[in-house]
């Protein structure tokens, strides 16, 4: 491809825990956890009542009033994140020779503004009695609503970003494809620099109460702090999360000729698709670890270089099987050496969210030597017999770190981090 | 790098169902958009759409799956399964792995949602459908068109409003190029219920007419706005010598040109210039190794207000230069409402019959161009030899995205 490759030189997050990215390396590391009680509306007639939340107040990260009357939640954690990212980056918009028509943006949501269209149908809807809503009650930002470009536009109006701008909705995949399109939009030669993440905030009524319905999240309500379990044997569904990350995602000679620090490079990206159920999963891994041997084809790398995965993980049952098997699929012995963990345990999970904040966990891994552990890990399910790397942060070198995410629609994603000079 | 070629096209429109149907009635050049008949939209200051008619789910999937899916996935699987016998492609009798579904989305299962967030708040949580975490979101279509054809290769959704058609096939043909060979692309929508009709009208860039004749009148004296529509298109994209092995002797057109750009100007307003969209044109025509000569028709955007208008006249003067005035320019969406990203995606099933029948149609719903715009619009079906298409498409907050497609003969000789 040109010889052109993709490194990671700006992170941003807004995570429950904390906002920015040293106040979320912090949790991590410490194995703390974020999920509580959900308090944004009252959860009683839930099944779930639990979530990881963020406290977040949008003027204070640095928002306009306009910006966050016409935004939703999701499109707002998106600003915050992007502009840390940017910051972080050290790149200059205004002053520095940054080519504007080279400046993209790929961000993933796998439910947009869903908190924003259930609240406005409350009104239109007079609390759900009338089906032919009152359309004089729809508020002046409704369109911006209905379509989650809406937040791509936003991001790239704010950082005028002229480049290919686009939503990456995958569903609970977003975070890891919208990187992933960011690093092809870099090879192919299509940007130089590509503001990239996802950004999902879905704590609402009615997406607890369809999760509900197919019992995919957690009941342990009675212990908020302990219900995400990824890969222990008593885990019973994924916690519900929100937040952003955003990664700088920026062509490799250009990162260089400016002197940009690198966190990581982005070695290789794949997907598939399992073509079996909406919500079901094999427990083979078999689609999974076809998208993980891509990507190691692609760095041209072996299993055995690979020094940490960061799973999945999401703490249902049959996802922490499936994906376990994936892994001895792909990496064969190396699976039960490698070290493993979900940082849902910690963070929830926020849908297609967290497929960048995980790969903004593994940048800061790679830049820390730090493997953050699965929270919450005390039985071992004989299903899942790898090292989860439990309750304790671990410091390791890493040089190549695999995440992978897997969703609604059966999609299976993968991506490997490389440390810079770790490959060609 | 082999060429990135269609072939095949499967159509749900308001004019049509089945890519004939569609054709036909947009060469007669007959108005589909009409007044709302799903419920009662007297109050609302939009009235009238495009609207497939006597679509029905029974018709392409059982009731098993039409309970657990929204209207706009049964679009897409109804267009996918005309697609895929256009094309003659079993993606079931290949390897899984080389068949990927990249489809645009607009607004997803939208009506699937307010039924349940209407049951939640009505009756509470126990009375939401098991099916809405997989219904509305905007993934549903690629995984049930992944699911039902048995597809497990690189498969995406692309998300930039109306240019997410174009956007979809963009980013299918480099999946293509990185070795799938064979993606399913485009895109459907279905946003005509209370609530999404509600939403668009938010956006004040919808026609208030409830005349269709008056409504949305893409490059008109009288452009007031647009109508919204359901339906769309999916097309078989594959690398060509790929198709050539499987025996496909023609293919219908050639992927040979794509770009993206955004305006970065305001979240609601028009752009001051049309500086990003002459960018994204020129971009296009470039990366298909062409020159703005070399295009025979653009199939416009056409957004139906005079400001947007405006905009993309002055994009296609500054892309075509001398020469603009002689170029044929289109907007066949004028029949049948703007369907978002799956009307990008229709645009670009036009433009591949325009080049397999030598015939351009006419730009939809045009009575009176505006006279300064001076382009050579095509009022009626004008027969003439298409070798070269520029399609065009924007969305809502300043997205602009190209296509140029190009006849089959080029592909050929590069395989």
């Amino acid at each position: 491809m040109n010889g052109r490759s993709s490194v990671i030189t700006g992170v941003g997050v807004v995570a429950p825990g904390g906002i920015g990215r040293k106040e979320f390396w912090q949790l991590l590391t410490s194995g703390r956890t974020a999920t509580r009680r959900i308090s944004f509306f009252d959860p009683d007639q839930f099944r779930s009542q639990v979530a990881a939340e963020c406290d977040f107040d949008p003027l204070a990260a640095g928002l306009t009033r306009q910006e966050v009357a016409r935004s939703d939640r999701f499109t707002q954690f998106a600003l915050v994140a992007a502009a840390e990212a940017i910051a972080d980056s050290g790149l200059d918009l205004d002053s520095e020779p940054v080519d504007h028509d080279r400046l993209a943006v790929a961000m993933g949501s796998a439910v947009g503004a869903t908190t924003r269209l259930e609240n406005e149908y409350k009104v239109l809807s007079d609390s759900g009695r009338d089906w032919l809503v009152d359309p004089r009650y729809a508020s002046r930002f409704l369109y911006e609503a209905l379509v989650p470009s809406s937040m791509a536009a936003e991001v790239a109006v704010r950082f005028g970003a002229h480049g290919p701008a686009a939503v990456i909705s995958t569903g609970c995949t977003s975070g890891i494809d919208a990187v992933g399109y960011a690093h092809q939009l870099v090879e192919d030669g299509d940007a130089d620099v590509v503001i990239a993440g996802a950004t999902d905030a879905p704590i609402s009524p009615i997406t607890m109460a369809c999760f509900d319905a197919i019992r995919a999240t957690s009941a342990r309500n009675s212990d908020p702090e302990h219900a995400s379990r990824p890969f222990d044997a008593s885990r019973d569904g994924f916690v519900m999360g929100e937040g952003s990350a955003v990664l700088i995602v920026e062509e490799a000679e250009h990162a260089r000729r400016r002197g940009a620090h690198v966190y990581c490079g982005i070695a290789g990206y794949a997907n598939r698709c399992n073509a079996f159920h909406m919500t079901g999963l094999r427990p083979d891994g078999i689609e999974m670890a076809e998208a993980i041997d891509d990507t190691l084809r692609q760095a041209k790398l072996r299993a055995e270089d690979i020094s940490y995965v960061n799973a999945h993980g999401s703490g249902t049952k049959q996802n922490d099987v499936h994906e376990t098997a994936a892994f001895k699929r792909s990496l064969g012995e190396h699976a039960y050496r490698v070290p493993v963990s979900s940082i849902k345990s910690m963070v929830g999970h926020s849908l297609g969210a967290i497929g960048s904040i995980e790969l903004a966990a593994c940048s800061l891994a790679i830049e820390y030597g730090v493997v953050p552990p699965t929270a919450n890990y005390e039985r071992p399910d004989p299903l899942c017999d790898l090292d989860y790397v439990p309750k304790t942060a671990r410091a390791e070198e890493l040089d190549v770190v695999l995440s992978v995410g897997s969703g609604f629609g059966g999609f299976q994603s993968a991506i490997l981090l490389a440390r810079p000079g770790r490959t060609s | 790098m082999n060429p990135v070629v269609v072939t095949g096209v499967g159509v749900v429109a308001p004019s049509g169902t089945g890519t004939e149907a569609y054709w036909k009635s947009t060469l007669a050049g007959e108005l589909h958009v009409r007044p709302i008949e799903s419920f009662d939209a007297s109050a609302y200051d939009t009235t009238i759409a495009g609207q497939v008619p006597a679509f029905r789910s029974e018709d392409y999937l059982d009731d098993r799956l039409a309970v657990q899916t929204d209207r706009w996935t049964w679009m897409a699987l109804a267009a996918t399964e005309f697609a895929l016998a256009d094309a003659g492609y079993d993606a079931g009798g290949q390897d899984r792995y080389h068949t990927g579904v990249v489809f645009g989305s607009g607004s997803g299962g939208v009506e699937f949602g307010q039924r349940e967030i209407q049951a939640l708040w009505a009756r509470g949580r126990r009375a939401v459908s098991a099916y809405q975490s997989i219904a509305w979101f905007y993934a549903a279509n690629t995984g049930q068109v992944s699911i039902r054809n048995g597809t497990k290769g690189p498969s995406n959704v692309v998300v930039s409003d109306g240019a997410g058609g174009l956007d979809g096939v963009g980013c299918a043909r480099r999946t293509i190029r990185r070795g799938t060979p064979t993606v399913l692309a485009g895109g459907t929508e279905a946003p005509l219920c209370p609530y999404s009709l509600a939403c668009q009208t938010a956006n004040g860039r919808m026609t208030t007419s409830p005349d269709p004749v008056h409504g949305y009148k893409p490059f008109d004296v009288a452009a007031n706005g647009y109508a919204p529509g359901e339906g769309g298109a999916v097309l078989v994209l594959e690398d060509a010598r790929k198709a050539g092995q499987r025996g496909v002797e023609r293919p219908y057109a050639e992927v040979a040109g794509y770009a993206a750009t955004h305006d970065a100007y305001h979240h609601h307003r028009a752009p001051r210039d049309c500086g990003q969209l002459t960018r994204c044109m020129r971009q296009a025509i470039a990366d298909a190794g062409l020159s703005p000569a070399d295009v025979d028709v653009v199939i416009a955007d056409g957004a139906g207000s005079r400001d947007l208008d405006g905009l993309e006249v002055r994009a296609i003067r500054e892309t075509f230069g001398s020469r603009a005035d002689r170029v044929p320019v289109t907007a066949p969406q004028g029949f049948i409402g703007r369907l978002c990203a799956g009307g990008s995606a229709l645009n670009l099933v036009a433009g591949v019959l325009a080049i397999r029948d030598g015939v351009i149609p006419a730009v939809g719903n045009l009575t009176d161009p505006v006279p300064a715009y001076g382009l050579d619009f095509v009022r009626e079906p004008r027969r003439m030899p298409v070798d070269v298409v520029l399609v065009t498409a924007r969305g809502y907050g300043g997205f602009n995205s190209c296509v140029v497609l190009r006849g089959p003969d080029h592909a050929n000789r590069a395989s």
